[in-house]
């Protein structure tokens, strides 16, 4: 069967599941899940000596579904250190619904292999793992979700989390959690916070352990069971990069400024507007280049959102913008500004990007700068297949924060390599073109039809115009058009879009 | 109208992802280079590699500006040969010391351009002078071919045979700048200035610039895009400068429709030297876009 956006998404995986008919087609009311909750008597311990320990009083068993969040990124040492353990307690069959993964996770392969990890979703794989489960490692396929569809998905039941596995910067005896005061901070536990919301069990996993209360925490004790140290959560490096870097790359630089040049002339850039920007080069070097342009104008932005980074800090620090609402912190600077500054918010995932809340703040956007991998002339995105149609990329708030903006803006080379980045139709739609209003390439823009409004705000702004068409075009006769990669029929992915419909399935490769 | 050359940005003829899409940068010229930035091994598929990309791909308005090996090497013959094959703009000589230099290319280029029947003449030509000796005969050199649309100056040899080497202020390298220049004008060519390297330092560029406005250059070499956007907003008339344009040129037009030989302007006589800068100026308004062309003719 297709769904309105023409992926043929086969009966077998249809399962009951909806298909994807618009980005607010599926819109009526919701109820949400509730927790069991065990209640903690008064003078009861909540610190236990192992993690093994944890895991056998929580009561798993085979067909749970346990929990992670990635906010140690490519330094977590948490996720490996537990399904290591539960595979020794002979534990099977289990569904790993961790917020996102990463290389670093690459043992979870010899997990799928032994049945202790049967069913995953995440938001982004990549590495060992993904490459295997590209291959068709696993028997069902993998349910690709985004940030605020992940949130949806938990507070609608359809994730049912039994036992969550929450690592934390530090933490005390009774489990108020923090990632922002540690050895290794991450900063922010947005994603974690759902899980403590609505998991059964909640284990907190940290190398420091402080005096109570550990306050402000980013999970509360009222949420916890059990607390367990370990000597290492992670690798600090991995965990959090000092600072985020401005680029000094001629290309990256060029695209920055062909599309802050059009969030400047887009009408959205005024004084109280809202953005986010990702970590990429050029998506950083826009923010430099706003920057310029608030001050030489003399306005000031009202919050920015998303994955916060050094330089979205010290424009907090600057007046330059009022509010950071942080689901994610990108680098030290941010991880450590969340407890520094006031008006650096931390929010969790469901506020973040949930399209099923009465109003995340996603909603409040006006401007999202977002990357892709490809980008297909109805302006369809993929950023989670690569050119070989291997899984290497994580949906993230990509589709989320593109729904709710006003303006959506995708900053991507022309060609990557000998690779055309606009195409006819990408690998794997993440989020559907009928939300992206203006790409940005090297070689110049080119706006989604719909927009007539901007086509006519951008005819006199000197950045080379282009339909779609005409950049697919230009590309090809650059590099070519490669070969179409060839698919078998087996599913080893399925890419629900945030509101739970099934926008796209990913094949294995032949 | 008189063509651009504000910037003549450097692309190592050896690497394909930089020659694929030099132009999106908007220097004016793009010039790949087969001489210093391609080791010895690599000289034959750079060589491949311009001659496809110049027959291939379409940079549009760019002047395509190719660095031979000089004819002393192994390679500068064939290097003749294949950009002159591939269509080439403007081939550019390196270490030109005499006029002789430029008139042995010249040959090659006409023996090529024989052989394949291309217009005779096509094929243009630009001398990069390196040293003393090919600074003091500027002029000569300047004026060696029909060819020639421009001399350059090579600071980094220049600077070693004056046993000094590149300074901030760039004193060190004034003397061969007017010489060049000065040459350039006297040939009716244009004058094109050496890169500057520390790629990092946007206020020793901007400095540069500025000084080689002053002294006369057309435009600069660059060696990163980067650098690019600060020659051209460097070389971009002031709004003030644009108006003041206007004001001349609308004057010496109603002089010449009323078949009046004295140009006037608010009662003071105007010059044809001040005319013809005023139509610089709004030239140069044009390509940097900051000002429509023939707007002076609407009131």
């Amino acid at each position: 069967m297709k769904n309105s956006i023409g992926r043929e998404i086969p009966e077998s995986v249809i399962n009951g599941l909806e298909l994807y008919q618009g980005p607010f087609a599926k819109n009526g009311e919701v109820k949400k899940a509730a927790p069991k909750v065990k209640p903690a008597k008064p003078g009861e311990s909540k610190l236990v000596s192992s993690i093994e320990e944890a895991i056998v009083k929580c009561g798993l068993r085979d067909g749970m579904t346990i929990s992670f969040h990635h906010h140690f990124r490519e330094g977590d040492y948490i996720l490996n250190m537990v399904v290591d353990a539960i595979a020794k307690l002979g534990i099977k069959n289990l569904t790993l619904a961790s917020s996102s993964l990463g290389s670093v996770h690459s043992p979870l392969v010899k997990h799928i292999k032994n049945g202790v990890i049967t069913k995953i979703t995440t938001s982004g794989l990549r590495g060992a793992l993904a490459e295997e489960i590209s291959r068709g490692l696993m028997n069902e396929p993998v349910i690709i979700r985004s940030h605020g569809g992940r949130a949806r998905a938990i507070e609608a039941g359809d994730i049912k989390i039994d036992l969550a596995f929450l690592g934390a910067s530090s933490s005390d005896e009774y489990g108020n959690a923090s990632g922002a005061r540690g050895k290794a901070i991450c900063g922010s536990l947005g994603y974690a916070r759902v899980d403590a919301d609505y998991a059964d069990k909640v284990v907190i996993i940290t190398d420091t352990l402080v005096d109570f209360p550990n306050v402000p925490a980013s999970i509360p004790q009222t949420k916890v069971d059990y607390v367990v140290r370990v000597d290492e959560i992670g690798n600090p490096s991995g965990i959090a990069s000092g600072a985020t870097r401005f680029t000094k790359n001629p290309k990256e630089l060029l695209i920055a400024e062909y599309a802050s040049r059009v969030i400047i002339e887009s009408g959205y850039f005024k004084d109280g507007f809202s953005f986010q920007t990702g970590s990429g080069g050029s998506a950083l070097a826009v923010s430099r280049f706003l920057r310029n342009e608030m001050i030489k104008q003399g306005i000031t932005a009202s919050f920015a959102l998303g994955g916060i980074t050094k330089p979205m800090v010290e424009m907090l620090e600057e007046g330059l913008i009022k509010n950071l609402f942080d689901v994610q912190s990108f680098d030290l600077v941010a991880a450590d500004s969340i407890s520094r500054n006031e008006r650096h918010h931390e929010i969790d995932a469901s506020f973040y990007a949930n399209p099923h809340n009465r109003g995340c703040i996603a909603n409040n956007l006006d401007v999202v700068i977002l990357s892709a991998l490809e980008i297909d002339t109805d302006f369809n995105i993929n950023v989670m297949t690569g050119s070989d149609g291997v899984m290497r990329g994580a949906s993230g708030g990509h589709c989320d924060t593109a729904a709710g903006a006003k303006l959506t803006v995708i900053v991507a080379p022309l060609i990557r390599g000998r690779i055309p980045t606009v195409v006819d139709s990408v690998n794997t739609v993440i989020t559907p073109g009928e939300t992206i209003d203006v790409l940005v390439t090297d070689h110049g823009i080119a706006v989604n039809p719909r927009r007539t409004d901007l086509i006519e705000r951008f005819m006199n702004v000197s950045i080379p115009v282009y339909t779609i068409e005409q950049l697919k075009e230009r590309a090809e006769s650059i590099v070519g058009k490669p070969d179409p990669i060839e698919y078998e029929d087996q599913v080893v992915g399925i890419v629900e879009y945030r509101d739970g419909t099934i926008i796209d399935v990913v094949r294995k490769v032949k | 109208m008189e063509r651009l050359r504000r910037t003549m940005m450097f692309v190592p003829g050896s690497n394909p992802g930089m020659v694929k899409d030099a132009y999106i940068y908007g220097s004016d010229s793009i010039m790949f280079d087969l001489e210093d930035a391609v080791a010895l091994t690599e000289k034959d598929s750079a060589r491949f590699l311009v001659y496809n990309a110049i027959k291939t791909l379409d940079y549009g308005d760019k002047e395509i500006v190719v660095r031979i090996n000089g004819l002393d090497t192994p390679y500068g013959r064939d290097d003749i040969e294949a950009v002159v094959r591939a269509g080439v703009d403007v081939i550019r000589l390196p270490k030109t010391e005499a006029r002789e230099d430029v008139i042995a290319v010249d040959e090659v280029i006409e023996e090529v351009e024989r052989k394949i029947g291309r217009e005779i003449g096509s094929t243009k030509m630009m001398a990069a002078i390196e040293s003393p000796l090919g600074v003091l005969n500027a002029y000569s050199i300047a004026t060696a071919s029909k060819r020639l649309i421009g001399i350059a100056l090579g600071a980094e040899d220049y600077v070693t045979n004056m046993k000094t080497k590149r300074y901030p202020d760039g004193l060190e390298l004034l003397g061969a700048r007017s010489q060049i220049v000065m040459a350039a004008r006297a040939a009716g060519i244009y004058a094109i200035d050496t890169v500057y390297t520390d790629v990092d330092n946007e206020e020793g560029f901007r400095k540069e610039v500025e000084l080689i406005k002053q002294l006369g250059f057309d435009g600069k070499s660059v060696i990163n895009p980067r650098q690019i956007p600060l020659v051209h907003e460097i070389y971009t008339p002031t709004q003030d400068e644009i108006q003041k344009a206007i004001k001349v040129v609308r004057a010496a037009r109603e002089a010449e429709e009323k078949g009046l030989g004295v140009i006037s302007l608010n009662g003071k006589m105007i010059d044809k030297p001040i005319v013809e800068r005023a139509e610089r100026i709004l030239q140069l308004a044009v390509a940097s876009g900051v000002y429509k062309e023939g707007m002076e003719n609407e009131k």
